[in-house]
């Protein structure tokens, strides 16, 4: 479904992605972990498209395209999500009205008519419990003042109504207590299916003891520097980070 | 992928919709303005003499005047002198009913969308059009009739009305206000007349529209409504012009009179053409607009819409005189390219009770320049007087200007004046939020600013409000910083 080879990227003239490879197919879950500053949201970013962001070198495909030609309101219409590390807030925007707009468009670059306000509702409440959302909050302005829990449960809601190939969560779990980490963690895991992606950057094994990964890649100093599988995600909450910057850095040296 | 500067550069180049013109025979006055102009149009409108010695007032009154020097833009040269301030089309005889109405004339409100067929009507409007000078068709008139309400140009109000006319003309806006409103005393053409009798509620909306057509001329109207005792009505005007490569100038005249009891809604949605990217052209609107809420629990209220004209300046006020009224102003003013916006309100607190509420809404794009310049007045009779002043501006890139100047003067302690104003910038990680979901960057800024002025736009009247919405989307689509 996405191919990343050798990706470089950078920002303010500072290199920041060294050489990312990965493959990731349907059905897959993801995990990318890695101390801060290493890339993950970089990563994401470059993904999904922000401007600030030059890619040096490297492609990326996404399901036969070439994902990096795309503007980022194509790359959302061909499918990739991405749930924001910090969502913004957009005052007098109503959640639904943007939901609607976001969806229609959606459609609309898939050649299918827009939604009528019925099915649109009807589709609303089934994702809204289907991810546990609180219904008071798809009427308010799109995230004002919602805490930063409600932020986060609110990109899990979107995922949900828009429904994409692939979703990349960018530290979902951050600022979360455990209870609406369970929560959330449910939400995804019932959206995951045969024919659905997902990438998801954490900063913590915590989160993966809920949504299990397939892989888990370890991303440092914009390189993923070794991937297994859940396990490692056990090795690097026992151990730390700093015996594989070691490891790194040895490697670099010889 | 655009980037900003590019999709800024874009908005700059947009055409403006209503530019066309109307070819139509045309009757004007004579270039100029002297004592012959002023009795060249009160014979032309066969006045009564009263009324042709009131605008020798106001010519008098304005030959004293300087023009403004506290406005926060460079005043552009006016040579009032080589403007015609008449021009009708040619009518053969009075019109009776909308069909005798010439058919050029009824393409052209059909381009711009104005509900003056019978179709449109359905949708509960009654609509006053005024072209260039003269009011060409009054819709729905026998049914507000059997109300009791009046609803007509402002020229025949003169003829069939002069009492209701001399007993409130010019009690608001005095002849001599501002050097523009003088000069509107003079030379106004023609505009809306509104007088709802005790009692009544205004069952539709009433709606003028203003289109200048000729070259070379000015548009001065003048709109008087009067609300008698327990009286309701919510009145909206709309406006455009062709584009032209002068300016045009635009000195309208607003008065509003509230009874004991009684309310008016006054919405305007202003897309006079606001010139080129270079600005070169566009409509001066220079208009003096100001209510009394006379009566005790009265209640005005101005909605604004501003998104055309290369100069909008103008502050619809509110003179709180009755106990326990109560003034609104609600202004989304949009200004791109290089138009300017000196505009805000003023509120004159001199009853007891006495409430206002102020939203502003500046939205300043390209090379433009928005104030807001509001004056909150509470007088020593004022007792206990409220006032409530939001004040928002948004820039759109970096080569705008915003700017707010609020003046409180208390003459009370027992007033409470509270004033807010914030400023901030479409952010690129808003755009990219929405993008990320789909929406184009273009969609994503009307979004953006639809959500920033729905506050105002929640005042309009339900159908216009969704025409405001569209507009704004238009206006600014595109730009983003
Ligand atoms: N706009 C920017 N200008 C300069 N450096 C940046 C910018 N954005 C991110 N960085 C740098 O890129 C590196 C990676 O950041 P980020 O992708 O946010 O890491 P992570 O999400 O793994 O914590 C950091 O060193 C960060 O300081
Ligand atoms: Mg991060």
């Amino acid at each position: 479904m996405l191919t990343i080879k050798n990706l470089h990227a950078e920002v303010d003239g500072k290199q920041i992605l060294k050489g990312i490879n990965l493959e990731i197919r349907k059905g897959e879950m993801h995990a990318i972990m890695g101390p801060n500053g290493s890339g993950k949201s970089s990563l994401s970013s470059v993904l999904a498209g922000r401007e600030n962001y030059t890619v040096t070198q490297g492609e990326v495909i996404f399901e036969g395209k070439n994902l990096l030609d795309m503007s980022p309101e194509d790359r959302a219409r061909e499918g990739l999500f991405m749930a924001f590390q910090y969502p913004v807030e957009i005052p007098g925007v109503s959640n639904l009205h943007f939901l609607k707009t976001a969806l229609n468009e959606i459609r609309a670059y898939h050649s299918l008519p827009a939604l009528e306000s019925k099915e649109f509702l009807k589709l609303t409440k089934e994702k809204q419990q289907l991810v546990d959302f609180n219904a008071n909050l798809m009427n308010r302005s799109l995230n004002e003042g919602f805490s930063g829990g409600e932020k986060k449960r609110n990109e899990v809601f979107q995922l949900a109504m828009l429904d994409p190939k692939l979703a990349i969560l960018d530290e979902t779990d951050s600022g979360l207590d455990i209870d609406a980490l369970r929560i959330v963690a449910a939400g995804v895991n019932k959206l995951r299916s045969a024919d659905k992606a997902f990438m998801v950057i954490t900063h913590y094994q915590r989160l993966l003891e809920y949504i299990v990964p397939d892989f888990v890649h370890v991303l440092y100093n914009g390189q993923i520097v070794k991937t297994g599988t859940k396990e490692l995600a056990l090795e690097l909450e026992e151990k730390g980070y700093d015996w594989l910057k070691e490891e790194v850095h040895q490697k670099e040296s010889v | 992928m655009r980037n900003s500067n590019e999709i800024i550069d874009d908005i700059a180049n947009r055409e403006y919709e209503f530019g066309f013109t109307t070819d139509i025979e045309m009757e004007m006055a004579p270039v100029g303005l002297n004592e012959d102009t002023i009795r060249f149009i009160s014979a032309k409108k066969e006045e009564p003499e009263w009324m042709l010695e009131w605008r020798l007032k106001g010519f008098q009154a304005f030959k004293k005047m300087q023009f403004p020097k506290w406005q926060h833009f460079e005043m552009p040269e006016l040579d009032l002198q080589k403007l015609s301030y008449y021009a009708a089309p040619k009518k053969k005889k009075q019109l009776n009913s909308l069909d005798e109405v010439d058919p050029e004339l009824l393409a052209t409100f059909e381009k711009l969308g104005i509900p003056i067929n019978e179709q449109k009507a359905l949708a509960g409007v009654a609509v006053d059009v005024v072209f260039d000078s003269v009011s060409v068709a009054t819709t729905f008139k026998e049914k507000l009739n059997e109300l009791g309400i009046i609803f007509c140009s402002f020229g025949e109000a003169v003829r069939t009305h002069p009492e209701l006319v001399k007993k409130y003309l010019g009690t608001v806006v005095p002849h001599s206000d501002n050097i523009f409103a003088a000069l509107n005393a003079a030379v106004f053409s023609d505009g809306s007349f509104v007088y709802i009798p005790k009692g009544v509620r205004c069952p539709m909306e009433l709606s003028t529209y203003f289109r200048i057509n000729a070259e070379n001329t000015g548009q001065f109207e003048r709109t008087l409504i009067i609300a008698d005792d327990n009286a309701y009505v919510s009145y909206l005007e709309g406006c455009t012009a062709p584009k032209r490569d002068e300016n045009q100038l635009h000195a309208a005249v607003v008065e509003l009179i509230a009874m004991d009891h009684s309310e008016i809604k006054y919405s305007t949605v202003q897309n006079w053409y606001p010139g080129d990217k270079d600005g070169n052209g566009g409509i001066y609107n220079f208009v003096t607009k100001r209510g009394i809420c006379k009566g005790n629990s009265s209640k005005i209220s101005w909605t604004q819409v501003e998104t055309g004209s290369a100069i909008t300046w103008k502050y619809p006020s509110v003179i709180l005189q009755g106990d326990d009224a109560e003034g609104e102003f609600y202004s989304v003013a949009v200004t791109r390219n290089k138009q300017i916006a000196d505009t805000g309100t003023k509120m004159y607190h001199l009853g007891r009770n006495t409430r206002s509420r102020i939203i502003s809404k500046g939205i300043s794009a390209g090379h433009s320049d928005n104030t807001y310049r509001g004056l909150v007045q509470v007088g020593p009779r004022a007792a206990n007087a409220r006032n409530f002043t939001q004040c928002d501006s948004l820039l759109i890139g970096d080569r705008c200007g915003a700017h707010t100047f609020p003046y409180i003067e208390s003459r009370n302690s027992t007033a409470t004046v509270e004033h807010e104003a914030t400023t901030s910038k479409i952010g690129e990680d808003q755009i990219f939020y929405l993008n990320q979901r789909g929406i184009d960057t273009e969609k994503a800024v009307a979004l953006i600013v639809n959500g920033y002025a729905q506050e105002v736009l929640n005042q309009l009247p339900m159908e216009f409000a969704v025409e405001a919405r569209k507009l704004l989307s238009i206006t600014l689509e595109g730009s983003v910083g």
